[in-house]
This record gives C-alpha cells, sequence and structure tokens, in this order.
C-alpha cells in the first residue's frame, strides 16, 4: 500500500515541479550550478570506469576466443557492441545513480531538515521548481557524459587489446566498424534520456518527502539509489523489449 | 491585522488544535507561549500556511486564506517575513546573497540595489562585516540576526517568528528579543513569536496567547500574566525558580 501511495506521491511531485516556475534569471543560475555539480562532476570517475572496464571486455572476448576460426576482429565488434549498448547507457547509470542520487537526496534532505524547505515555501516559492527542475534540466546533458563513456570505453578495449598483445590495431578498428548500426546509439541515447529523467526525479523525491533527521537523510539516500537501480533495470528491460525486441 | 477563527487541525487520532481563535494586532510583538506539545508549531505553521486546517478561518487584513486563490496566496506569502528555529539560511549562499534572496526573487532590483538594500538591514541588525561569511561560519546569534535581516528585507506586512532565542545565551537572547521588538514598532508589522521563554514574555509581550493542549488557555499582557489567577499560566509562569522568587520578592513586597 506504501508502495503505491509513493508512486501516487511520485507523479504529482512530477507535475508540481512545473507549476509556478522560478523566474529566468534565477533558474539560469540554478541550472548551471547543477550542471557543475551533477554533470561535470560526474566526468572524471565515469571516464575512469569506462576506459578500465572497457578494456576489461576486450581482454575478456580474446581470453574466450580458442577457436582459430573465429576472426580477430570479434574483439573490437564485441567491446563496441557491449559498450553502446549496455554499459555505457545502464551500467554507468547505476555507478551515477550512487554517486549523483545521493547527492541530490542527501543535499535535498539536508534543505527539508534544516527548514530550508520550509523557508522556501513560506516565500511563496514552489520548492519543487526551484529545487528539482534545474536538476532534471542539467540531466538533459547527461547524454554527453554516456557519449564519452562510450568513446573510453572503447578506446580503452583498443588500448587493451593492442597494448596487451591481444590483437591487432587493425583487426580491433575492422571489428569495431564491423555490421554498425546507427540505431543502436540511437536507442542508446533514448535509453539515458529516460535514465536521467529517473535520476533527476527519484533521488529529489526521496530527499524533498523525507521525514526525521540526520540518520533520515543517510537512509533516504540509500533507498533513492536502491529504486534509482531497480526502475532503471526494469526500464532497461522494457526499452529494449520495445525498441530491439 | 490577522484574525484566527475556530481553527483545528488533527493528526491522525492526535487532536492537535482544538479550536483556536484569536487576534494579532500591527505594531505588536504578539507572543504564543506553551509548553512542549501544546501545539505552538502547528499553530504558527497553520498561520503560514504550511499545514492546512481542517476546520476554522485564518484572515490577514480581512483576506480569508482559504478562499484564496494561489496567486492570491503567493502575494500573501510574499509579505510575510519568517525567522525559523535553526534560522533555515542557504548554506550554499553567503550571508548577503541569504539576505539578498528575497529582493532576487520578488522584484525587479539590480544587484546594485539590492547589496544596498541588503547593507542596510544588516547594518540594522549589528552585522555590518559578515557579507562574505558562509552561514556555517556565523556563531548562533549572527544566523538568528541574518534570519531577522532576511525576513524584513523585502519590507514585509507580517513577520512571524519560530522560538528566535532558542540555543542563545541570556544576553543575545535579549538583544535577539529587543531587535524584533524594534522593527516591530520601527516597521508598524504585525508580529507573531513562539516560544517558551519567560525572559521573552517579560521583554517583549505585549500581546500573549498561552496554548495548552491544543486550547487557547488564556490571553493578555505582560503585565496581566503575573496577575492572572489561571492555574495552568500561573504554573507555567512560574515553573522556574527565578520565577518563584521574583514572586515571592513581589508579594513580600506588597504586603
Amino acid at each position: 500500500m506504501n508502495y503505491l501511495h509513493n508512486i501516487g506521491a511520485y507523479f504529482l511531485m512530477i507535475k508540481d515541479m512545473f507549476r509556478r516556475p522560478t523566474k529566468w534569471s534565477v533558474m539560469k543560475t540554478l541550472i548551471l550550478k547543477d550542471i557543475d555539480d551533477l554533470v561535470i562532476g560526474s566526468l572524471g570517475i565515469v571516464a575512469f570506469i569506462s576506459f578500465f572496464v572497457g578494456g576489461v571486455v576486450a581482454i575478456q572476448t580474446s581470453l574466450n576466443i580458442n577457436n582459430p576460426l573465429i576472426p580477430k576482429n570479434l574483439i573490437g565488434f564485441a567491446t563496441r557492441q557491449s559498450v553502446i549498448l549496455e554499459f555505457a547507457p545502464t551500467f554507468i547509470s547505476i555507478i551515477i545513480a550512487g554517486k549523483v542520487g545521493s547527492f541530490i537526496t542527501s543535499s535535498i534532505g539536508t534543505m527539508r531538515v534544516t527548514e530550508q524547505i520550509d523557508a522556501l515555501e513560506v516565500m511563496g516559492i514552489n520548492a519543487l521548481n526551484y529545487l528539482v527542475f534545474p536538476k532534471l534540466m542539467a540531466m538533459l546533458l547527461y547524454p554527453f557524459v554516456i557519449a564519452i563513456a562510450m568513446f573510453l570505453g572503447i578506446f580503452g578495449g583498443y588500448v587493451a587489446c593492442v597494448y596487451g598483445g591481444y590483437s591487432t590495431s587493425e583487426d580491433f578498428i575492422n571489428g569495431v566498424q564491423l555490421d554498425f548500426i546507427p540505431f543502436h546509439i540511437v536507442y542508446a541515447f533514448i535509453k539515458t534520456l529516460v535514465f536521467a529523467f529517473v535520476l533527476a526525479t527519484i533521488p529529489s523525491f526521496y530527499g524533498f518527502f523525507m521525514k526525521g533527521g540526520a540518520l533520515e537523510v543517510g537512509k533516504a539516500s540509500t533507498t533513492a539509489f536502491v529504486w534509482c537501480s531497480v526502475v532503471i533495470i526494469l526500464l532497461n528491460y522494457l526499452l529494449t523489449s520495445i525498441m530491439l525486441g | 491585522m490577522i484574525e484566527v477563527n475556530n481553527l483545528h487541525k488533527s493528526f491522525g487520532d492526535l487532536h492537535v488544535l482544538k479550536g483556536i481563535s484569536t487576534k494579532f494586532l500591527p505594531g505588536y510583538t504578539n507572543l504564543i507561549i506553551g509548553q512542549s506539545g501544546s501545539g505552538k508549531t502547528v499553530f504558527l505553521k497553520c498561520l503560514l500556511g504550511l499545514i492546512e486546517p481542517e476546520e476554522g478561518t485564518i484572515c490577514f487584513d480581512g483576506q480569508t486564506y482559504s478562499e484564496l486563490t494561489i496567486n492570491e496566496r503567493r502575494d500573501i506569502r510574499s509579505k510575510i517575513g519568517m525567522v525559523f528555529q535553526g534560522g533555515a539560511l542557504f548554506d550554499s549562499m553567503s550571508i548577503l546573497e541569504n539576505v539578498m534572496f528575497p529582493l532576487r526573487m520578488f522584484t525587479k532590483m539590480n544587484l546594485s540595489e539590492r547589496q544596498d538594500r541588503a547593507d542596510e538591514v544588516l547594518k540594522r541588525v549589528n552585522l555590518p562585516n559578515a557579507h562574505h561569511k558562509k552561514p556555517s561560519e556565523a556563531s548562533g546569534g549572527m544566523q538568528k540576526r541574518v534570519a531577522i535581516a532576511r525576513a524584513i528585507v523585502n519590507n514585509p506586512k507580517y513577520l512571524f517568528c519560530d522560538e528566535p532565542n532558542s540555543g542563545l545565551d541570556p544576553k543575545t537572547a535579549i538583544v535577539i528579543d529587543n531587535l524584533i521588538k524594534e522593527i516591530t514598532d520601527e516597521y508598524n508589522i504585525t508580529t507573531v513569536i513562539n516560544s517558551h521563554d519567560m525572559n521573552s514574555v517579560m521583554e517583549i509581550g505585549e500581546k500573549i496567547v498561552f496554548l495548552k493542549d491544543g486550547v487557547k488557555e488564556w490571553e493578555g499582557s505582560k503585565e496581566t500574566i503575573f496577575k492572572t489567577d489561571n492555574e495552568a499560566v500561573t504554573n507555567f509562569v512560574y515553573s522556574s525558580e527565578l520565577f518563584k522568587k521574583v514572586k515571592q520578592m513581589y508579594l513580600e513586597e506588597r504586603n
């Protein structure tokens, strides 16, 4: 019953977020700050993980090809497909749910605990629009993060393969270009945009409506991460079935 | 003027406010006092529109809040200044930015006009040199003064304070009380203070509403509170040794 209540409250929050918009001059500053906090601030960890996981995917693929009849360019092909279709959009989103999601929940939750949200509401400001909408706008740039993750993942695979002696540079590049379907990129970016919406709104929901003190802020951050991950995995299945199935 | 009629509020089975009616006049420091759990905070939150009462009306200068449209409510709220118990200053902003915030949101002032006005009110609350500090770098007393500066920067008609001197030493508490009183007189605003501090009552209690178990048990002024026969009020007023001593001295002097 509580789940149903939360789902209803979540969609009402989404609706309320668009009511009584904040002045554009203020909103612009908030969006730029959130782009810095949520998007630019995530680039380092995304780049690091993408590069090394891309490398591991390439190494694992090459180690599992024992048959001499299987061409070596399969390594590049498998790395590209894994990175573009699943690793960059989905795996990175789960990591971002931990980093960005807990940041959003704890920052909004702390504002709730210290009555800063009440202060906004007393002034007649729509606190949901002021706090959540800029985060949603900032996360519209999330596909750029994923594009970087895709590039670095494949590049990591190339470096690991070529410099680790698993295949030649030519084979890997041939593999990366083999049977390339541009729609896969569209599919990945559509998924990414949907995940961006989830990553901005679910943690905001748990932060905004939390009750209690500092301990509850921590609990809300954990709950937000768990639900973000669950929703991302479910939506990933749903979108893959609809778009590629 | 703020007029409250027959205000009721429950949370589940718990009936917190049981038909409170009173008036808060402009130019007066109105105090809501009572023990913890008497319904003071819920009453204040109802006045602020943060909690919707189940029954009863709240009128701001003749306008019944519950009958107003969202935009009309927003207009009323833009005339409210609020000092929260913990200050509720925005952590991400400096003290100057906190004070300029209502001006940025609700006026068409440019940056230099906003800074001039914020300077003016920060001087008024005796904080002329703390502009660029973050709230976390300010002491409790400074945070309260910044909260007052933010509350009055946009010339509010109504000022609400939730336990403005809680957590402060007695001397700073008196400074904050007097500052609120001076501002009330200076701007002729309707000030409503939620407190359980008898020192505040003695300093600035021009009108006092005493709540007990969600009911308005008594109302009067600081002059009449010590003469009342209401048992709940006298129990509250003379709960501290200091006030018991004061009463004893008063009686001895009278005899």
